[in-house]
């Protein structure tokens, strides 16, 4: 079959960005042809202010470079300019002349710098601040001339200036508004900046507005020259005052412009065959210029030039980040607030340190931070989110990084870390490895590093430092992807809420089902989203839905934990943490007779047996005759317990017998992570019910109980959600707190990870307001828990055991 | 090549290799579909792979990245998640995902009339 021609005019991050999305999704589709102005391959254009600085050098910079089109092949045309597009004959010519035929035509044409309409803005040493041309350009004259003005106290302009400074010049910056970047910051923060910067050796002028560029015999730049009459000196002007999207072509072409290339959810132009992307686009009214919205863009594009057909490009929410070595300044969203938003503000003149974040109705509309910016992407994350903070708004001034948090030395702020320290405790990985990646392999996604590092791909708890240390190393173009718009893995691009709701309204009952109804890409799903989706069916339809053991891990498959070496560990249910001396000799003679290597008790009062055979665990059950423990599982684990009023002197409640009864009701529950219960005795709290996702505390009055809380990774403290005054409601209150976790959290979620995107306020008007609601909550848990059988039981009398038997040759 | 192991007594299971060495090892109704059976052999255990279009694939069950029972692991597609670091191997040539970088022993596997045979 003949191959569809696609050409690209243009060669920069989005569109090429856009042609790696296309080859991952369609590699054999098009013929591809390239055409890009520059004599340049594809470079990390974010990264020119380091390269002005000296700090690195275009070759650091690549991100593809001719061997990779070469590899994919894909035709480069460097150092050619696009004419016209003829789009009746479906032609593009070039400045030569040559025509080249398309069936799909992608723009990619950027952005161009905007000239200031003055006299003198053609002078030799007038220089704009857009590719690595210009770069280069003020390179050579900052070792041959001492004078610089840059025009343009944005981000631009204050990382050129910054740039001309290292290399040894004079700078003054001229911005015509009272403050230097006013459409990213606020006076203060703004003010800051400036102080800081002028310690550098910069000068500025402000609200000063640029009259004509003054010229010496030769025709180099001497002087600019200001509205009130006065005279600098200069033989560089660097014009940073802002761009314009790059739509001559499409424009004279006859395509609809607007201030760039009008283009529709898919990234589609007026002209059907013709599809636009990055900077030279006008999306809903808007024209980006930050490399985050342009890379969802090209995500979207490349599908639907690869005739998939799915996924929308909805705009973006953007944040702004200095890329000024050891300035750290973060902007995003409606900084500057209005009547209907409060704020929050931290300022500290002597330290340095500004923050403050607008707010409106518990929401974070946007966020200045000046100073410490380690807390930039988490604010900017809830932004996105639209996450409730009345829960968290006593302490989110201080960050994230205040909470516990394991496996890192402590430390929450990457800039503080030295390149030989361990950012992932869990792989070994260091932060001079992960910078080395994120530069030699241009990585701009979390994704991508956990990818190819591996740091943060396993506990998660480094997340928010490797998270820094992109934000850090690429600047601006580091988005942390949208919680709420997440895809559940690379087979589809439907979230988990999107599975779970078609699952109930169209009572599909089968992986392959709902496979096939949203339209999966793979024919079988992976080892993420098929666990996922056979819990989600399991819980929306218990009693229908049948279990597919393949879909589980390994763990749930052979009810009993794999150990490194391949064995197996099990851990049988002892209800409230009570044992007897019957079980216990059980559990010796079966340690004996099956050679058990290692018993240990575990944190959570039971005994784990290790080392067992795969094929010995039915005939350890089987001796054992006790019940499951679930400690393989994403289930019900243990419910811990203290003495209580039974023995102890202090207890006021029967804290062992409630936890008993707990256990006994929730055993069996199948959940979307594991799940772990508590109950103390009284407020001592022997038991450490603050630390569990239900955690119940006896009072000489009643039961507290405490929800959400987490010793794990991140230790999170449970919080209060009522008091009751009789065992059966702990009961009826826990279980339906459970069962709304269980209908509707994530897969792989922890209580406290739900309970924090959903609120605490959220839960308390399921369980604790609608009295009603909640009987119908735990009445469905009770359903759901009927007649389930304990998995140990079952293969002890030889259900399933294909699964425990090993072939011969 | 000979059986060291007790049989499981639903294991077809024949010692007499052919002229072409093709070893009869079950049928294909013993393998789970997108499941495994493990198979003890002289050159170590033996994974056994069913995907969901009855295609049967045969490695060596130890992961290239640190020995994990491949057996144990979620298959899909034609590929088989390792049970304990999650690295992904295909079932065709045994290599791994990228950027993980490993290769693992595979041996031919037919099927004849729902009979699975090895060559080892």
């Amino acid at each position: 079959m003949e191959r569809l021609k696609l050409v690209m005019i243009g060669n920069g991050m989005a569109g090429v960005r856009t042609l790696e999305e296309l080859l991952k999704l369609a590699p054999d589709l098009y013929d591809i042809s390239v055409f890009g102005a520059e004599p340049h391959a594809n470079y990390n254009r974010i990264l020119l202010s380091p390269v002005l600085s000296g700090e690195m050098t275009l070759n650091d910079i690549m991100l593809n470079d001719v061997d990779w089109y070469a590899q994919n092949n894909i035709t480069l045309h460097l150092h050619s300019r696009i004419a016209s597009i003829d789009r009746r004959a479906r032609q593009v010519i070039t400045e030569d002349g040559t025509a080249h035929t398309y069936d799909r035509l992608l723009l990619a044409t950027g952005s161009n710098p905007f000239i200031l309409p003055i006299p003198g803005k053609d002078l030799q040493g007038v220089l704009t601040y857009r590719d690595i041309g210009d770069t280069n350009a003020m390179i050579a004259a900052s070792g041959q001339y001492t004078q610089a003005v840059v025009i343009g106290g944005g981000l631009l302009g204050l990382e050129a200036a910054n740039g001309l400074k290292a290399r040894g010049m004079n700078v003054t910056v001229v911005h015509l508004a009272d403050w230097l970047m006013e459409r990213q910051l606020d006076r203060i923060a703004a003010g800051m900046l400036q102080t800081s910067l002028e310690a550098r050796g910069l000068q500025f002028k402000l609200s000063t507005q640029t009259q004509a560029l003054l010229g010496d015999e030769t025709g180099r730049v001497r002087a600019v020259r200001f509205a009130d009459g006065t005279e600098l000196p200069a033989d560089l002007v660097c014009m940073a005052v802002g761009i314009r999207p790059n739509d001559d072509l499409a424009r004279a072409a006859g395509i609809f412009c607007n201030r760039g290339v009008v283009v529709n959810d898919t990234l589609q132009t007026y002209d059907p065959r013709i599809y636009a992307v990055g900077e030279c686009v006008s999306h809903r009214g808007i024209a980006y210029g930050l490399v985050a919205p342009l890379f969802e863009m090209a995500k979207v594009c490349a599908n639907h030039l690869a005739l998939m057909g799915i996924g929308r490009y909805q705009g973006s929410v953007t944040s702004t980040k200095l890329k000024v070595t050891g300035i750290d300044v973060f902007s995003a969203g409606e900084f500057n607030g209005g009547a209907d938003t409060e704020e929050i503000v931290l300022h500290d003149a002597i330290g340095g340190v500004y923050k403050r974040l607008v707010v409106k109705d518990d929401r974070i509309v946007g966020a200045v931070l000046y100073g410490d910016t380690v807390d930039g992407t988490w604010y900017f994350q809830m932004l996105r989110d639209q996450h409730d903070i009345a829960q968290i708004r006593d302490y989110l001034m201080f960050g994230q990084s205040h909470l516990g948090n394991a496996g890192h030395q402590g430390q929450n702020s990457a800039a503080a870390m030295a390149d030989e320290m361990e950012v992932c405790g869990c792989n070994g990985v260091c932060k001079g490895t992960i910078v080395k990646a994120i530069k030699e392999k241009g990585l701009f996604s979390l994704e991508d590093v956990r990818k190819y590092t591996k740091a943060s791909s396993s506990c998660g708890s480094c997340t928010g430092l490797v998270e820094q240390i992109l934000a850090s190393t690429v600047g601006g173009a580091y988005a942390p992807a949208a919680n709420t718009l997440k895809a559940m893995c690379g087979c589809t691009d439907h979230t988990h809420e999107e599975a779970r709701k078609v699952i109930r309204e169209q009572h599909l009952l089968s992986i392959p089902a709902v496979m096939r109804f949203m339209e999966w890409r793979t024919p079988n799903g992976c080892a993420s989203c098929r666990p996922a989706l056979n819990y989600y069916l399991l819980s929306a339809w218990p009693h229908e839905a049948k279990d597919d053991p393949q879909s589980r891990f390994i763990n749930e498959r052979a009810h009993a934990n794999i150990q490194k070496d391949g064995t197996f560990s099990v851990v049988p249910r002892m209800f409230g943490g009570t044992t007897s001396a019957a079980q216990l000799r059980r559990i010796a003679d079966v340690v004996d007779k099956f050679q058990i290597p290692t018993v240990k008790v575990t944190g959570g009062q039971r005994i784990d047996l290790l080392g067992v055979k795969k094929a010995d665990l039915p005939s350890v059950w089987a001796e054992l005759a006790m019940p499951s423990g679930h400690a393989y599982a994403k289930a019900l684990r243990t419910v811990k317990t203290c003495v209580g009023s039974e023995w102890c002197r202090f207890g006021v409640q029967d804290s062992t017998q409630m936890g008993i009864d707990l256990e006994k009701t929730f055993w069996k529950m199948y959940a979307p992570h594991k799940v772990k219960l508590a109950v103390s005795g009284c407020p001592r709290n022997c038991a450490e019910s603050g630390i569990k996702d239900v955690g119940v505390i006896g009072v000489d009055s009643g039961w507290e109980i405490y929800v959400a809380g987490n010793g794990g990774i991140k230790t999170e403290v449970a919080q209060f959600l009522c008091k009751v005054k009789t065992a059966r409601e702990v009961i009826e209150y826990s279980g339906a707190f459970l069962q709304l976790y269980r209908e509707e959290a994530r897969y792989l979620d922890r209580t406290m990870h739900w309970v924090a995107r959903v609120g605490l306020d959220y839960v308390k008007q399921r369980v604790l307001e609608d009295a009603a609601g909640r009987r119908e909550l735990f009445e469905r848990l009770l359903y759901a828990l009927q007649n389930e059988t304990d998995p140990w039981e079952d293969r002890a009398r030889g259900a399933l055991k294909q699964e425990f038997e090993t072939l011969s040759v | 090549m000979s059986a060291s192991t007790p049989l499981p007594p639903d294991a077809v299971v024949s010692n007499d290799a052919d002229p072409a060495g093709w070893i009869v090892i079950c049928t294909l109704e013993d393998i789970p579909p997108l499941g495994a059976r493990v198979v003890n052999s002289a050159r170590g255990d033996i994974a056994l792979f069913r995907t969901a279009t009855d295609d049967v694939f045969a490695l060596l069950d130890r992961c290239p990245h640190k020995g994990g029972p491949l057996s144990q692991g979620i298959v899909h597609g034609a590929s088989v998640s390792c049970p304990l670091h999650n690295w992904t191997i295909s079932l065709h040539d045994g290599n791994a995902a990228p950027p993980d970088e490993g290769c693992v022993t595979r041996y031919e596997v037919k099927i004849d009339a729902g009979t699975v045979s090895i060559l080892l």
